[in-house]
């Protein structure tokens, strides 16, 4: 327990010091959001009717922009081979970087989904929708999203490789994030349907996410 | 300008200016405040809700006009090399993106009881709103950049080339058919408002604006600070080893 | 601590390439190796191997006397990069290393006290110069107590005044019964301390034979053995007093 806590604590510690990614993330969700309705065009009635969607879109893009750091820093500075040493399993040192890491960058962006769903005029029971379908979605997306930072992070221009390989794992998160929350406005499929399966998968995605990481940092080389 | 050149100096004068400016600034507030809630009249259409303007149009054109002043300590720093140009640059960031929220809040507070939504997608709110969206990005670029001298040209270089927004955002509201009421303080007739609410309206701009300057003046200091504090480190850092390592 | 460290007939491949086979040898507690070997010969990939961090193509590394814990855990590895984070402070990066490696021994500041660093406890390693940073990673060694310590070029960027020191240090592990292994281009200066001596294969291309890096043709040729070996194939190392100097 005692190298999990001090990981997280570390993380945590550097990214307030450093600043970076959890800001620039979110700064990076609004711009993501701002830049759909120019492209669609100011029709409100249309963006409330897509607002879940631009918003879980632009959620995936803004967790792909912090992730090539996830293991990059300590690769290169060989702090890796410190976290080796520790008395813990690699799948727990990993396990605490993904948390830390999602705290830092897939919380806030949860927390800031409400203001950002007024940009695209949700209603306030879709606006509490997607705070919960991010909520319990975006650690699936850190957890994917570490199994490819893992697999770049001895590569110097691992961002591209890495949206690639993780983008088509993370469609399923995708749909049911989405799926939920159009729920949550009104229609057919109640709201528990999508957004248990999505529960479902974040905790499957912590299981496989964490052991593949493990493995793929394992033999990196 | 010149004279202040000297970060020492400008420490001096501005310590003994910014307690004034402070108390100038808390007193024109007060009275704007108090204009605007007890004299200016309430608006026959909108009734109270019409006050939020107070703070609203202040805080915009703050927020144009703290961009504008970084623009000008841009040039400062790449043609002039003026030594508290990176200074000035680098406090106005925050206040003027502070303003620029402070705007698109109060704004966002006003249109949903004056057009029942909270935001629109017309021209003005959509600058205004790209234009807290530059103060994030130059906000971001000088965290990114540790050496002080290297951050401020790459910052003044970014600066100026978003300074065509802002005279988009400022007439915005003409070139555009918005939904946003169309200039009426500054334009080339004279205002169009009627004295009554005129008068709170520029006491009210005039008190956030010294508002604004003291913070500026304030975060002026604490940079250089900031920056002494730094140099100071690496010379402890140094220090440490006088047989060299 | 009763810990004991056999290698027998290990053998590395990396990139296709054979670094270095048939390596034997066995240390066990207050005895020292120095690996030598000219740049390029395999000194840090034999160090990567032992750490855990690559895995060997044949041979085998057994440790006895460290419990239920890998090899990885019981040991301090002080490679070419520092494992600091410029962010933090120098006590802070000590403070987290004594948390995740566990069993604490010098608290941060006395260890950073004890490679003359007291001072730059509170300074971001940001600032630190690349000796300095040195001497920071070298206080990991005393911040948690593990038997064996791995130590790749641990004088390169220090001066004299801290090439003593860090003997002094190594000199106190081992006295206090644990193991070192150290791969090094000069002399380290410990008494004692047996050297193992590695030679870069040289590829057939470099031979000036073959169509390049391979196997070699016909099982005719095989590539020259990469250091003396006895009849019966174990490694001849008779103790050498204070012998790490890397001339060819």
């Amino acid at each position: 327990m005692r190298p999990f806590l001090a990981l997280v604590a570390r993380d945590l510690r550097l990214a307030a010091r450093i600043g970076g990614s959890g800001v620039l993330g979110l700064v990076f969700f609004l711009m993501i959001v701002t830049l759909v309705p120019f492209a669609l065009g100011p029709d409100l009635n249309l963006l409330a009717r897509i607002g879940p969607a631009i918003l879980w879109l632009a959620a995936v893009l803004s967790t792909l922009i912090g992730l090539d750091r996830l293991f990059q820093g300590d690769e290169e500075d060989g702090s890796l081979d410190l976290l080796r040493a520790a008395p813990a399993p690699l799948e727990v040192i990993v396990l605490a970087k993904v948390v830390a890491h999602w705290i830092t960058t897939g919380l806030p962006l949860a927390l800031a989904a409400p203001l950002f769903g007024l940009l695209v005029a949700l209603t306030p029971q879709a606006m509490g929708a997607m705070v919960a379908t991010l909520i319990v979605g975006t650690p699936a997306l850190t957890f994917i999203g570490a199994i490819g930072a893992a697999l770049t992070a001895a590569l110097r221009r691992g961002g591209l490789i890495l949206a690639i390989l993780v983008l088509p794992l993370m469609i399923p998160t995708l749909i049911f994030g989405v799926s939920a929350a159009n729920a949550a406005m009104g229609g057919t499929v109640p709201f528990a349907t999508p957004f248990l399966i999505l529960a479902a998968i974040s905790l499957m995605t912590a299981v496989v996410g964490t052991v593949a990481s493990a493995a793929a940092l394992r033999w990196s080389e | 300008m010149w004279q202040l050149a000297n970060p020492t100096r400008f420490m001096g004068y501005t310590g003994r200016l910014l307690p004034w400016l402070v108390g100038a600034a808390t007193v024109t507030v007060a009275i704007g405040l108090y204009k605007a809630w007890f004299v200016a009249p309430a608006d026959y259409q909108q009734g109270e809700t019409v006050r939020i303007m107070f703070l609203h149009v202040p805080a915009a054109w703050l927020a144009l006009f703290f961009y504008s002043a970084m623009a000008a300590s841009a040039i400062g720093s790449l043609v002039w090399r003026h030594p508290l140009a990176d200074v000035s640059q680098k406090a106005a960031a925050p206040i003027g993106a502070a303003f620029a929220l402070i705007c698109l809040v109060t704004g966002s507070l006003w249109g949903k009881p004056m057009w029942g939504a909270y935001w629109v997608w017309d021209a003005r709110l959509t600058s205004m709103l790209i234009l807290f969206l530059l103060y994030c990005g130059i906000m971001a670029l000088w965290r990114t950049i540790e050496e002080p001298a290297r951050a401020a040209r790459a910052v003044s270089i970014l600066t100026l080339v978003g300074a065509i927004n802002v005279p988009i955002v400022k007439f915005s509201v003409d070139w555009w058919n918005t939904l946003h009421q169309p200039a009426s303080v500054f334009r080339f007739d004279g205002p169009t408002i009627h004295p009554s609410i005129l008068y709170p309206l520029l006491v009210m701009a005039l008190g956030v604006t010294l508002v604004g300057v003291a913070l500026h003046i304030a975060g002026m200091r604490t940079e250089i600070l900031r920056r002494r504090v730094r140099t100071l480190t690496i010379l402890e850092a140094e220090r440490l080893d006088p047989q060299a390592a | 601590m009763g810990v004991r460290l056999e290698v027998k007939d290990l053998a590395c491949r990396r990139s296709g390439r054979l670094i270095f086979s048939g390596l034997s040898f066995a240390l066990t507690q207050g005895e020292a190796l120095v690996v030598t070997g000219r740049n390029g010969a395999g000194k840090s990939t034999l160090l990567a191997l032992l750490a855990g961090r690559l895995q060997p193509e044949t041979g085998t590394v057994r440790a006895e006397g460290i419990g239920e814990a890998t090899l990885a855990e019981r040991l301090h590895w002080v490679g070419h990069r520092d494992a600091l984070k410029s962010a933090l402070t120098a006590e802070e990066n000590l403070a987290f290393a004594q948390h995740l490696l566990g069993e604490p021994a010098l608290g941060p500041r006395d260890a950073l006290e004890a490679v003359g660093l007291a001072h730059a406890a509170p300074l971001p390693v940001a600032y630190l110069s690349a000796g300095q940073r040195r001497r920071v990673a070298l206080a990991r060694l005393l911040v948690a107590r593990r038997p064996l310590w791995l130590l790749d070029e641990p004088t390169s960027a220090l001066d004299k005044a801290s090439q003593a020191t860090l003997l002094r240090l190594m000199n106190e592990h081992l006295a206090g019964g644990g193991l070192l292994i150290a791969a090094t281009h000069q002399a380290l200066g410990i008494d004692g301390a047996r050297e193992v001596r590695i030679e870069r294969t040289p590829s057939p291309r470099e031979r000036g034979e073959g169509w390049g890096e391979g196997e070699p043709q016909d099982g005719a040729r095989s590539e020259s053995p990469p250091h003396p070996v006895a009849p019966d194939g174990a490694l001849d190392l008779s103790p050498r007093a204070g012998r790490g100097d890397g001339r060819a």
